[in-house]
């Protein structure tokens, strides 16, 4: 029999595997399942509604989750443009500007970030601004945001230049174009299903971020994240986990659509 | 002087410690078809790069007509190239990738729209006009590569392997393509080819080059028959070299000794001294004799059945072996193995060569 004989085969570990589902995504469901809830409690069963999303829509905490919300996605927006733009430029003078001392370090300290413990890059930024005298609030997360995604998007973009062979750009200046032309033309084309995973990376970080957020926004400012977390602190009602159904969606609706974007990228090769 | 389209002066190139071209004079004529051709590694891309600009230059000069273009960057200079990877954009179709070029230049969409359709007529690729490179088979892309580069109109072509992805029928009909467009164009072309019969058969003049040197140049049939060094004699088709002792050179001529001690008078390339020195002899014009009427005499060792014709190793008295090529037809006598024969040839067709 084939089985027996395929070497590749160790038996007993599918169930592992169906454990490790199970945990990961138990616990969402049940939120998700329980957003629709028609009781106030969270534990018990009342019923399909729709209640607690129009709690959050229209509820007496609607005005903070509006504002909040709007105060993500404005971030989430200029912080990931932000990050795309200064990633790209960083991609392509790290990748294209021949070599030059200290390339691999670079290389190595752009990445670095994604290792460092979260909760010490939050310390950092805040200690940063208040030394600086920074006040914090709205700008300070926006620069923050801006900061701590660059790697975010600049591995996508990165790991799509490096494909690119440079005869492209060696034909495009053999047939007259200036270094100029040459990247708007032929090298930012190319690079554009890195750049557009790269935007969206970095956008999903920048919304579902709490922990550097919660440091730097000082008192008075709330994003999706922060707001969630001080409505849980005086208990759990089923209204957050509505909202957090629907971060969730927008959440695998973008990496979604960063994996397609990808994928074509490949497709295209 | 004016004819003179890229002229090298003693250019040399260093990679760090390498030297890739070393001392490397050439003058390609306006209109010719020049080729470069050399073994793997030997510095013909490296060459073709000097001049379209990707490499700069350790030491001498390149000038186009006249002027010096060492110190432009490649889109400043007035000649394309046809890339050995094709290089097609790929995010753009056939028509757009023709027309990048064009549009560089700064002509306007009409012109040069118009422009593309006449280069694409040329190379027969007007029905895929609006196809992707990925949806074109590896001979399109070449025709694209080809139209592209030569839609600006360039003063100069460089095309650097640009037949060696194709298959052995396709580089063939090509071949004649090619040649016909470059007489049909009269543009310049630098053609860069380790094929040597690519060479011979499409060239004006080939510039043999090994080792970063040249070693060579001339018309195809003077590299062929009056080569000028052991290893030009040697790449281009298949010779005999045979082991000689030259007594003088003198007008043109040298007078050496044989394995076995006759004397014969050939031919000498230029620059060949008195001493000892290698003649070299192609196959089919050796002739096998009597024992007692060839210049030189030896021993059968090997009959080699190619077809069309019968290779036959023959070891001199005190030489190495020699190929004699003979033409396979009922009434050509074939020694056997074993056989004590004699070889003559022309003094025409042997020539001492520089070591
Ligand atoms: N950027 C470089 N750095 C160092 N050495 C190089 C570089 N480019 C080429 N060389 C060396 O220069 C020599 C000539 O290379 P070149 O590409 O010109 O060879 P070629 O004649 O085109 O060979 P092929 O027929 O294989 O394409 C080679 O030995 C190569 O290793
Ligand atoms: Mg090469």
């Amino acid at each position: 029999m084939a089985a027996k004989t395929d070497l590749r085969r160790f038996t007993g570990f599918l169930p592992m595997t169906f454990v490790c589902l199970f945990l990961l995504y138990a616990p969402l469901i049940i939120v998700m399942v329980y957003s629709f809830n028609d009781s106030k409690s969270i534990t018990n069963w009342g019923g399909l509604s729709l209640r607690w999303y129009e709690e959050v829509f229209w509820g007496v905490e609607s005005a903070k989750f509006k504002a909040a919300a709007l105060n993500s996605l404005s971030i989430a927006v200029v912080a990931a443009i932000s990050a795309t733009t200064i990633a790209t430029m960083a991609a392509t003078a790290m990748l294209r500007a021949g070599r030059f001392r200290g390339k691999s370090i670079s290389f190595a300290l752009i990445n670095l970030p994604l290792m460092v413990p979260e909760i010490v890059t939050a310390v950092a930024t805040l200690v940063f601004f208040s030394a600086i005298g920074f006040t914090t609030g709205y700008l300070t997360i926006l620069l923050a945001h801006i900061v701590f995604c660059i790697p975010f998007a600049y591995l996508p973009i990165a790991a799509r230049m490096q494909g690119i062979e440079d005869v492209y750009e060696q034909a495009a200046m053999d047939l007259y174009a200036t270094r100029f032309e040459t990247f708007r033309l032929i090298l930012l084309p190319l690079m554009m299903p890195g750049i557009i995973s790269g935007f969206l990376l970095a956008f999903i970080i920048s919304l579902d971020d709490f922990i550097i957020t919660n440091f730097v926004k000082g008192a008075g400012i709330e994003t999706l994240p922060t707001a969630i977390f001080g409505s849980v602190k005086q208990g759990i009602k089923p209204n957050i986990m509505a909202i957090s159904t629907l971060l969730l969606m927008v959440s695998v609706g973008f990496v979604t659509l960063s994996w397609l974007v990808g994928r074509m990228g490949q497709n295209k090769k | 002087m004016t004819d003179i389209a890229v002229d090298i002066i003693d250019l040399t190139k260093c990679y760090g410690d390498f030297v890739a071209l070393k001392n490397v004079s050439l003058g390609i004529q306006d209109n010719e078809f020049f080729t470069l051709l050399g073994p793997s590694g030997c510095g013909k891309t490296t060459l073709l790069r000097t001049i379209a600009g990707f490499e700069d230059v350790s030491q001498g000069a390149i000038r186009l007509y006249g002027e010096d273009i060492a110190g432009l960057p490649p889109n400043k200079r007035p000649v394309n190239t046809v890339f050995q990877q094709y290089a097609l954009f790929p995010h753009m179709n056939v028509t757009q990738n023709v027309m990048f070029g064009l549009l560089r230049l700064g002509q306007g969409d009409a012109t040069a729209r118009k422009r593309v359709t006449e280069v694409l007529e040329l190379v027969q690729l007007t029905r895929f006009a609006d196809r992707l490179p990925s949806q074109l088979s590896g001979g399109q892309q070449q025709r694209v590569a080809l139209a592209r580069a030569l839609a600006p109109n360039p003063k100069v072509l460089l095309l650097d392997e640009p037949l060696s992805a194709l298959d052995l029928k396709l580089r063939q009909a090509v071949r004649l393509e090619l040649k016909q467009i470059q007489q049909d164009t009269g543009i310049t072309f630098i053609f860069v080819t380790h094929d040597q019969e690519e060479a011979l058969t499409m060239s004006d003049r080939i510039a043999v080059i090994n080792d970063g040197q040249v070693q060579q140049v001339g018309t195809p049939r003077e590299i062929y028959e009056a080569p000028q060094n052991k290893f030009v004699a040697n790449f281009i088709g298949e010779t005999n070299l045979i082991g000689v002792t030259v007594v003088d050179v003198s007008g043109g001529n040298a007078t050496c000794t044989l394995p076995g001690g006759a004397q014969f008078t050939c031919p000498a390339a230029m620059g060949a001294t008195a001493g000892p020195g290698h003649l070299s002899i192609r196959p089919e014009r050796v002739a096998i004799t009597a024992p007692e009427t060839g210049v030189l005499q030896g021993v059968v060792a090997r009959q080699v059945y190619l077809g069309t014709d019968m290779h036959i190793d023959i070891t001199p008295t005190g030489g190495e072996t020699i190929t004699v090529r003979l033409q396979n037809s009922e009434t050509t006598h074939i020694p056997g193995n074993g056989e004590l024969v004699g070889l003559n040839f022309e003094a025409g067709s042997a020539r001492l060569l520089v070591d």
